[in-house]
């Protein structure tokens, strides 16, 4: 892998967070981290669809007429999507029970397309490759977070293993009713951000 | 960058070759794929009947040992819910949701309490058998509005017909650690052992706000933080279990038995 590679594969993560700097996404994020097995399909989901709509845009740039450019990325990332789900369906039905509708939503997800638009209608599709990896793992990485601290103080458990015991179940802790509840995120996304620009204050926007 | 890639011929064909291969992939994969959703789907369905008839944790798991156990204990039946008959009809065929968006196999229930909007002319049970080739358990589809959408599961009933085995949700869309208490194992133990009818042939089976005070033998706890969800659940068994669901079948096999 060429270091050029390598940049755009792990710059996503932290340096040019899809979520965290960028702010976009925020829609599904909000969805589908209510557990952490669920967040990390749709990761898996996410980053597939964002490397290969980035390929394939990639190899097909030279000939995309700039007219109609924005429609073909649309199709193309739109097929992907269809496909993710069709696989999800056949190989983990009662994931795709749950995720169901957010799955089809990752073709509204504005990583996606800003990625096909901003990187692989520019760049090679080698390293457009990577790029689409990075960022679905970067997306990925603050889902994880996210659902994290809302499946553990929400439900008490960690990918549906139980850590803090809930009364309803004979234990001691309150399950935190608001973390359930999808616009938590918002909260823990913020702090997150507000994190993340502590440690690299460049990221901070001048006024 | 050539400036001739811009032309209308041009553009027109090559959306048109997007669009054939993005179909292409499409139609391979949904096609490809079709068998095994629908494995997926029907194991689906077989656990949740079996975990309704009690069959399940005697099962490993497994997919194979989950086919096998349903395959020979249970049969599906199809009934008209109107006479309470077994009909003829190929159960596996049956489909509740296409039916009860079809008029010429549903109709609007007088008094809807459930909140399905229509109701399908028949339904299938499903008889579960013990060794001896006795009906052990009978499990019923029910289906009602929750609080955002209807809630599919299923009611195993024991042979009198009126004793409850379990109370099963496969499918809904509550508020997860709310209304979706419905999955949770914990409430689903507080249902065998109830009683659907009192002597009098009222549905009597409701969740309790509050708690269902220990000696209640038709009552549970309603679910915390879930009033509408427990009401819905309750207006489900109401309806499926009163004239218009499934009591002309059960008062018609009560006293014989199903066989």
């Amino acid at each position: 892998m060429s270091s050029d590679s390598k940049k755009v594969l792990t710059q996503p993560i932290v340096d040019n967070n899809p979520i965290a700097l960028q702010v976009l996404g925020i829609c599904s994020a909000l969805a589908v981290t209510s557990s952490m097995a669920n967040a990390l399909v749709m990761t898996i989901a996410v980053v597939l669809v964002t490397a290969f709509s980035n390929l394939f845009i990639s190899i097909i740039r030279n000939h995309i007429p700039s007219s109609v450019r924005i429609i073909v990325q649309m199709a193309i990332i739109a097929s992907l999507v269809i496909v993710v789900d069709q696989v999800l369906k056949a190989f983990s039905y009662q994931l795709s029970k749950e995720l169901s509708v957010y799955i089809g939503l990752i073709i509204t997800n504005c990583i996606v397309m800003g990625r096909a638009e901003a990187f692989a209608m520019k760049e090679k599709p080698g390293v457009s490759f990577w790029d689409g990896i990075g960022n679905g793992l970067g997306y990925g990485a603050i889902l994880m977070i996210v659902a994290f601290f809302r499946e553990l103080l929400g439900f008490g458990t960690i990918f549906g293993i139980e850590i803090l015991p809930l009364i309803q179940n004979g234990g001691w802790y309150q399950g935190n009713g608001l973390l359930v509840l999808p616009f938590s995120s918002f909260f823990i996304i913020g702090l997150v951000i507000w994190a993340v620009r502590q440690w690299k204050p460049e990221q901070v926007e001048k006024d | 960058m050539s400036s001739n890639k811009e032309t209308f011929g041009k553009t027109v064909g090559f959306v048109t070759a997007v669009c054939l291969v993005c179909a292409a992939l499409v139609s391979i994969s949904a096609i490809q794929l079709k068998p095994l959703q629908v494995a997926n789907k029907l194991l689906d369905q077989q656990t949740k009947i079996l975990e309704a008839s009690g069959l399940l944790a005697k099962t490993d798991g497994s997919t194979k040992d989950i086919k096998a156990t349903y395959a020979k204990y249970v049969e599906a039946k199809m009934i008209d819910l109107d006479s309470g008959e077994f009909i003829e009809g190929n159960p596996n065929l049956f489909d509740e949701r296409s039916n009860s968006r079809d008029a010429k196999k549903s109709d609007k229930p007088k008094n809807d309490i459930a909140g399905i909007n229509r109701r399908s002319h028949d339904a299938v049970v499903y008889l579960v058998r013990n060794d001896a080739n006795k009906v052990e358990t009978v499990v019923l589809p029910i289906v009602g509005s929750g609080l955002w959408d209807l809630m599919y599961g299923y009611v195993g009933l024991e042979s009198d017909l009126n004793t409850v085995r379990s109370v099963v949700y496969s499918d809904h869309k509550e508020t997860p650690g709310l209304g979706a208490e419905v999955m949770n194992p914990k409430w689903k133990a507080l249902w065998p052992g109830k009683k659907i009818y009192n002597s009098a042939g009222e549905v009597k089976a409701k969740l309790v706000k509050g708690g269902a005070k220990a000696n209640d033998i038709h009552g549970v706890d309603a679910l915390s933080g879930a009033t509408l969800t427990s009401n819905g659940v309750t207006n489900t068994l109401q309806f499926w279990f009163g004239e218009e669901g499934y009591a002309p079948f059960i008062t018609k096999y009560r006293a014989g038995g199903v066989n």
